[in-house]
């Protein structure tokens, strides 16, 4: 099996190349960076809304990575933004640290933790029944901290949350423009490690128990290990997103584990397109600015402008607005004979 | 020398209805084994029970003569049992390729690796193409396997299950609902697998049994009626009663 390149049959050389450069960045990734970027100098004083933007970005990525590319489905992905979230928190109200970074790993591996044990059990469940544990969940976990009001802050809030300058020396401006960096370059870095995943062959092993989970076990693959680690790195993520949450907004309360968030990040992926890495940007930037442009001409009746948006996009748009762009574009580069 | 498969009686029932009757079975290394018998009686199950997909009620089931009774079915495939579906069982968003990329790669582990692109496995894409081209499929490895025809599907099915290389292999009706035009090509392909692995293969068409098997077992109803070389079977008046008589009769 030693054949070099060149002598491979062209349908081999075709096959090789599509598989090893799939993975290779493309022109057009730099876009939504580019956008992030502009936004930044186009709308200096939205920069407090652009951090949230950019966290929900980052909140829906880890969805992705579970729903989008392991056909996992999940109502309770807050639950590990809840962990995040107050693992900051309580760090700085309770024990007096506010360092930025490193709460950031702290509130990963909090919600990894959370991500791996509830992972184990959880996991041997599909559809329904996972549907309605994963909420469940995340309900306990929302009641534990109410128990522990005293402790928690309970719907009140944690008070007294301080968060230090950035690597001790960026201080946050009253504008946002040191979070937006911030969570800009801590959501780079995140996407870098998931794109990294989803091109890998585990990544492909998670394409195969979304496509057929019979016929992985059919191949020997140990699916359920496959599924409490992605989703063990999912939580985490999802658990920095909540830390970036309480750390821009020095302020969480147990809203953080409401049915909203779960429910919310699922349209943000339905809206931008599941499993293909950029669909949670396109989703999460439409969401945020539908609700914070609806939430202000209706503070009333906004969540039917985003219902209404929804209905349209699964009738007309089943593979998310990504999808649209994507048929765009083929049909750009391939006219109709 | 220990059988390559080793089946001591097995039985199955859901509630009453026993499903599986004291069955036995041997296949030596490099067995080409046919397991026929009407519509019903229990060849699919027999299949789900060796490979580990339900559990039998009593009996045993050996490979290599290690009892793997109570294993779960991944770590069965990964000890060395593989098997093809009679109702396709692939990724059907994905391509070609990419199908047998993956039992290539479960197979030598490279599934295990998180960080590196799965285009950097240069052994594991070598070996998956090595596998379409067996199969003639080298054309179609990126193609979406859902936009391909029923027959080349079939061979997909097969490519799987030998990018496994398993020590026994079970065909659940490798050809069925192929047109004979293209079954030639499967039958080809089977003719041609490796002599060492041991192969039972389910199937309704007589010509493809016994063009493949040098030994057949006939189950009717759960049990084992007989079982014998092909010119047994044909001679065999019980069998021409349950079998080949109803096949007669269909045709």
């Amino acid at each position: 099996m030693a054949v070099s390149d060149a002598s491979l049959a062209p349908a081999h050389a075709r096959a090789v190349t599509w598989l090893t450069t799939r993975h290779h960045w493309r022109w057009a990734e730099a876009l939504p960076w580019l956008i992030a970027i502009a936004a930044y100098f186009v709308f200096p004083d939205r920069m407090t809304f652009g951090s949230q933007v950019l966290i929900m970005v980052l909140f829906a990525l880890s969805l992705d990575l579970i729903l989008g590319y392991a056909g996992i489905v999940t109502l309770g992905q807050a639950a590990f933004f809840g962990l995040g979230a107050y693992t900051v928190g309580l760090l700085s109200a309770r024990l007096g640290y506010g360092e930025p970074i490193s709460g950031l790993f702290a509130a990963a591996a909090v919600a990894a933790v959370a991500g791996f044990l509830s992972g184990l059990v959880l996991l041997r469940y599909r559809g329904l029944a996972l549907l309605v544990l994963t909420l469940s969940t995340t309900i306990l976990l929302q009641e534990v901290g109410n128990l522990f009001k005293d402790f928690t802050g309970g719907y009140d809030g944690i008070p007294g949350i301080t968060i230090w300058p950035l690597f001790g020396v960026f201080d946050y401006d009253l504008y946002g423009h040191t979070n937006y960096i911030y969570c800009g370059v801590v959501l780079f870095v995140l996407f870098y490690v998931v794109r990294r995943i989803v091109y890998s062959p585990f990544g492909e092993a998670l394409a195969g128990i979304r496509e057929n989970v019979n016929r992985m076990h059919a191949i020997g693959s140990p699916v359920r290990w496959r599924l409490v680690i992605v989703y063990t790195i999912a939580a985490a993520i999802s658990g920095v997103s909540g830390a970036l949450f309480t750390q821009t907004n020095a302020y969480a309360t147990l809203g953080v584990f409401d049915f909203d968030r779960s429910a919310g990040v699922m349209i943000i992926l339905i809206l931008g397109g599941t499993g293909r890495l950029y669909g949670a940007f396109a989703g999460g930037v439409i969401y945020m600015l539908l609700e914070d442009y609806l939430s202000k001409a209706s503070p009333e009746f906004w969540q039917f402008g985003i219902g209404f948006v929804l209905v349209l996009v699964v009738l007309f748009a089943r593979r998310g607005l990504f999808g649209l762009v994507e048929d765009f574009g083929g049909r750009l580069r391939k006219p109709k004979p | 020398m220990t059988a390559a498969l080793e089946i001591r009686g097995l039985h199955k029932s859901f509630g009453a209805l026993a499903v599986t009757r004291d069955v036995n079975l041997t296949l030596e290394r490099g067995a080409r084994h046919a397991l026929i018998g009407p519509n019903g009686a229990g060849k699919t199950t027999l299949v789900n029970l060796i490979t580990g997909v339900l559990q039998p009620s009593a009996g045993h089931v050996l490979l290599e003569g290690e009892d793997i009774t109570r294993l779960p079915q991944a770590r069965r495939t990964r000890r060395g049992i593989a098997r093809t579906f009679q109702i396709n069982q692939l990724f059907r968003g994905l391509t070609v390729l990419e199908n047998v990329y993956l039992a290539v790669a479960e197979r030598t582990g490279a599934c295990n690796q998180l960080w590196r692109p799965a285009g950097a496995e240069r052994a594991v894409i070598e070996e998956a193409l090595a596998h379409l081209d067996s199969l003639r499929l080298a054309d179609d490895a990126l193609r979406l396997v859902r936009e391909l025809p029923y027959g080349r599907l079939r061979l997909v099915e097969i490519a799987i299950a030998l990018a496994l290389r398993p020590k026994v292999l079970l065909l659940d009706e490798p050809a069925a609902g192929v047109p004979s035009s293209e079954s030639h090509l499967i039958l080809d392909v089977i003719a041609g697998l490796d002599p060492d692995i041991a192969i039972l293969i389910i199937e309704h068409d007589m010509d493809v049994v016994f063009r493949v098997a040098k030994r057949i077992t006939v189950l009717v109803q759960g049990a084992v009626l007989t079982d014998g070389t092909p010119a047994e079977i044909v001679a065999d008046e019980r069998v021409r009663a349950v079998y080949l008589g109803e096949e007669a009769h269909h045709g």
